[in-house]
């Protein structure tokens, strides 16, 4: 079983991605389980068309200690498995250790055995690595490799390199490696050039340049996976590409996060500079 | 205090210097970790100018300690809820937090207290505790506290409720305050919480600040019935043995109308009243001479130094709470309690002070403590040849007059300093003249020499003192006595040397007053003249 997670800038997309992915991954015949670790449990609804799913800790608090792996875990499209963490409303208690706690217990209750038969794991992941518990997933092994959602904005590279600084962190202790960066296109100038420097850069590869395409909103809004709403059209095939890439990916590297003004030397190289006044 | 001349040793034989002991305590530490200890273990160099002011070495005092390091010093939450707030019986103290932290703060430090009547509350013997969970810490505590407070009001009707947070509570951001307020206006009884985070401050004496200021904030002054003549506080007695109980009757002896005792045997009346007190007398410095200011600046209340460890100390302190009033029948009594008490302390002086002098002893402890204790044993002829504190500041070891020159780092900003202004009404310009008169006669207010001024010249002073060098001087200098804490005293017995706890006297006491006096020189003569621990050989050097 190979054991992802996808980080990534707030709002960068990456709920979207991994659920396009896990879809494209489903069609082709692999198992996957996915976990959503935003205790906004968010992460697996196109998966599920919007089915309400009680998170782990929603089933916890109210079941106690005697829970059972089906209790927390829903079938979605293309039979994948799906998993909210859950955690506090804004601004109470932890939700870090809301996600630690879950994984904890998904481990215990056997979900990553081998008699699951799962091919792929992927954790979906809050915003930036803002503390220990949103870095459980790349921590003690969790999760082999990483994905980073990026688009050639420059706040979501630098998020981007600030993961990288977390997955280099872990790297020794936990074995975890930087399988590439995903391109969620927000059609910036050269994007796609920038990310791959940006991605070389950072010692990885851009895995794939996933366009811009309305579709997206279109599956989205009838709480679908493109591939789910529309498996003939143009996007569909993007995400297919995606999972491909992912699926035969061999490129695994502890990362070389880079310096702030190398970074933003790299914005400047990529025409940013063009059309600001001379 | 001692005042012999001959010149001082740490050993019989003379066989080491305070400055050999010295560079041996330092030179194994890293340059860095050298560097801080440099400043915190000292000689204590008194050294007198033409004019004969005596000058001392400079503390690093209230410093953080270094990681690593084996130190003596609790946490912020022990200094609030277990020093400040456990000896006060009536208020009924809930720990927000994990189960441990609530139990191990539970009536450890041995602080008695004693209700008039069965009928009266008394809250002490029960331990109060949220009892968080991984769940209370997911989704925030502020709803279990909540229940806490309502379940702690429903099944005791207490006049207060103290809330007391622990490290999680700062860490998940509940907000303790606005729950207390709300449950306050709720319930229609004084609530009120502590950010009293463990890991908040240097040292225990952090939460001690938080634990008064709140009490100043939301207790002092709830009640102003007025008092009779010669009305005091007793401020910074913790009432560990029993001690509070002996203070008690010597002021009640003299005629002396005792408001509130900070905090031994206290209950949340007599804090309410106590700014009704005409005089305060601070016993430990470290842990409230601010109150004490704070009280002062508000209702105009004047304040004293005293000390009741020390047969002789206890009759000064007795004198100058007399001196302060000025009236003959008070001076009086005075004499007349002293008289009473006296000769039963010479008694057990003639008794044990043969047996007991020029034996050495070691006090590191607290942050009034290592220097109180030495009263005691100077009254049974012996030295005290290494002290310091766990937890001090530099005006404990100095002197209050350092204040101006002490400088205030990041830890000690972290902790709210409370600005004070006169109470428009309740500002008592009486008792404010009344200070300025004694004073013009002789009377001290707000003066306190600190440990080093009272301590032999060359005596080994180390602040915050650790296991290696506790190890060290016992080795080096195998001392009669050494007076620490629970955390110590088995380490030390078991190199051969007798170790009493100053914390919380072992299972003794009380050693406050004159019969406390009688009572400590039994113990130490005891201890000092037991054979046992030089006679024991550990298994590991048998062979």
């Amino acid at each position: 079983m190979r054991k992802v997670a996808i980080y990534g800038k707030g709002g960068i997309g990456k709920s979207t991605t991994t659920q396009n992915t896990v879809a494209a991954l489903a069609e082709m015949g692999k198992k996957v389980m996915v976990v959503g670790c935003d205790p906004k449990a968010d992460s697996t609804r196109l998966l599920l068309h919007g089915l309400a799913q009680k998170s782990v800790l929603d089933t916890i608090r109210e079941e106690g200690e005697d829970v059972e792996l089906e209790d927390i875990r829903r079938d979605g499209f293309g039979e994948c498995l799906c998993v909210e963490s859950g955690g506090p409303e804004p601004g109470v208690g932890c939700a870090g250790r809301g996600i630690i706690t879950s994984i904890n217990l998904l481990e215990q209750l056997g979900a990553y055995e081998e008699s699951e038969g799962l091919d792929y794991a992927f954790y979906d992941v809050l915003g930036d690595v803002v503390c220990g518990g949103f870095a459980m997933p790349i921590r003690q092994g969790k999760a082999q490799e990483i994905y980073i959602v990026a688009s050639g904005e420059m706040m979501a590279m630098y998020a981007a390199n600030n993961i990288c600084k977390g997955v280099r962190k872990f790297a020794d202790a936990g074995g975890v490696r930087l399988g590439g960066i995903i391109c969620n296109s927000r059609k910036v100038d050269n994007e796609k050039e920038m990310i791959a420097e940006f991605a070389r850069r950072l010692g990885t590869q851009m895995i794939h340049f996933v366009p811009r395409d309305n579709d997206v909103q279109r599956a989205e809004i009838r709480k679908m996976t493109v591939i789910d709403w529309n498996s003939e059209c143009p996007q569909a095939d993007e995400y297919r590409t995606l999972a491909r890439n992912i699926d035969a990916n061999d490129l695994f590297v502890v990362p070389k996060p880079m310096e702030i003004e190398e970074l933003e030397t790299l914005l400047l190289d990529f025409g940013i500079l063009e059309g600001a006044p001379a | 205090m001692s005042t012999e001349t001959d010149a001082f040793s740490l050993t019989p034989d003379q066989a080491v210097t305070s400055e050999s002991v010295r560079d041996d305590l330092l030179k194994v530490y890293p340059k860095k970790a050298r560097r801080k200890r440099e400043k915190q273990v000292l000689v204590n160099r008194k050294e007198a100018d033409g004019d004969g002011v005596v000058s001392l070495p400079q503390v690093g005092a209230n410093v953080r300690t270094i990681p690593g390091i084996i130190s003596q010093r609790g946490c912020t939450y022990a200094g609030c809820k277990g020093v400040i707030l456990g000896p006060t019986r009536d208020i009924v103290n809930i720990t927000h937090g994990p189960i441990g932290c609530g139990f191990y703060s539970w009536l450890t430090r041995r602080n008695q207290t004693q209700a008039p009547t069965d009928e009266h509350d008394n809250f002490m013997t029960y331990a109060f505790s949220t009892d968080m969970q991984d769940e209370n810490i997911i989704f925030g505590g502020e709803k279990k506290l909540r229940a806490a407070i309502q379940e702690a009001y429903d099944l005791f009707k207490p006049k207060a409720i103290a809330v007391f947070s622990t490290c999680p509570v700062g860490l998940i951001g509940d907000d303790v305050h606005q729950v207390a307020a709300e449950m306050k206006e709720k319930l229609g009884v004084n609530i009120f919480a502590f950010s009293c985070e463990g890991y908040k401050g240097v040292s225990q004496s952090a939460g001690h600040h938080i634990a008064n200021n709140q009490i100043f904030k939301h207790v002092i002054g709830e009640d102003d019935t007025s008092r009779g003549k010669w009305s005091v506080n007793l401020m910074g007695e913790y009432n560990i043995g029993g001690d509070a109980f002996l203070i008690e009757d010597l002021l009640e002896r003299c005629g002396i109308d005792l408001v509130a005792t900070f905090s031994g045997n206290s209950t949340y009346d007599q804090f309410a009243n106590s700014h009704m007190a005409e005089l305060n007398c601070v016993m430990c410095h470290r842990s409230i001479n601010y109150v004490a200011d704070m009280i002062e600046t508000k209702y105009g209340t004047p304040w004293i130094k005293v000390n009741f460890i020390g047969a002789k100390a206890t009759a000064k302190s007795l004198r100058k709470i007399a001196e302060y009033f000025d009236d003959d029948e008070l001076t009086q009594n005075v004499e007349r309690v002293i008289s009473e008490e006296y000769p039963a302390v010479f008694e057990a002086q003639k008794k044990h002070k043969p047996r007991c002098e020029g034996k050495r002893a070691m006090l590191f402890v607290g942050g009034s403590r290592a220097h109180h204790y030495q009263e005691l044993f100077a009254e049974l002829g012996m030295k005290t040849i290494a002290a310091g504190y766990e937890f001090a500041h530099r005006d404990d070891y100095e002197g209050r007059n350092v204040i101006p020159d002490i400088k205030v780092d990041a830890d000690s900003r972290n902790i709210e300093e409370l600005h004070v202004d006169p109470d428009p009404e309740r500002y008592d310009h009486g008792r404010h003249n009344q200070a300025l008169a004694r004073a013009s006669d002789g009377v001290a207010f707000k003066e306190y020499d600190g440990l080093m001024a009272d301590m032999p010249d060359r005596a080994l002073v180390i602040d915050d003192i650790n296991h290696w060098e506790s190890d060290l001087l016992i080795k080096k200098i195998k001392p009669d006595i050494f007076c620490a804490g629970i955390k110590e005293k088995y380490v030390v017995q078991k190199m051969g040397v007798p170790c009493k706890q100053l914390h919380s006297y072992d299972y003794g006491g009380p050693y406050a007053g004159f019969r406390g006096a009688i009572n400590f020189y039994e113990e130490i003569d005891r201890m000092v003249n037991a054979k046992v621990w030089s006679m024991v050989t550990p298994p590991w050097e048998d062979a």
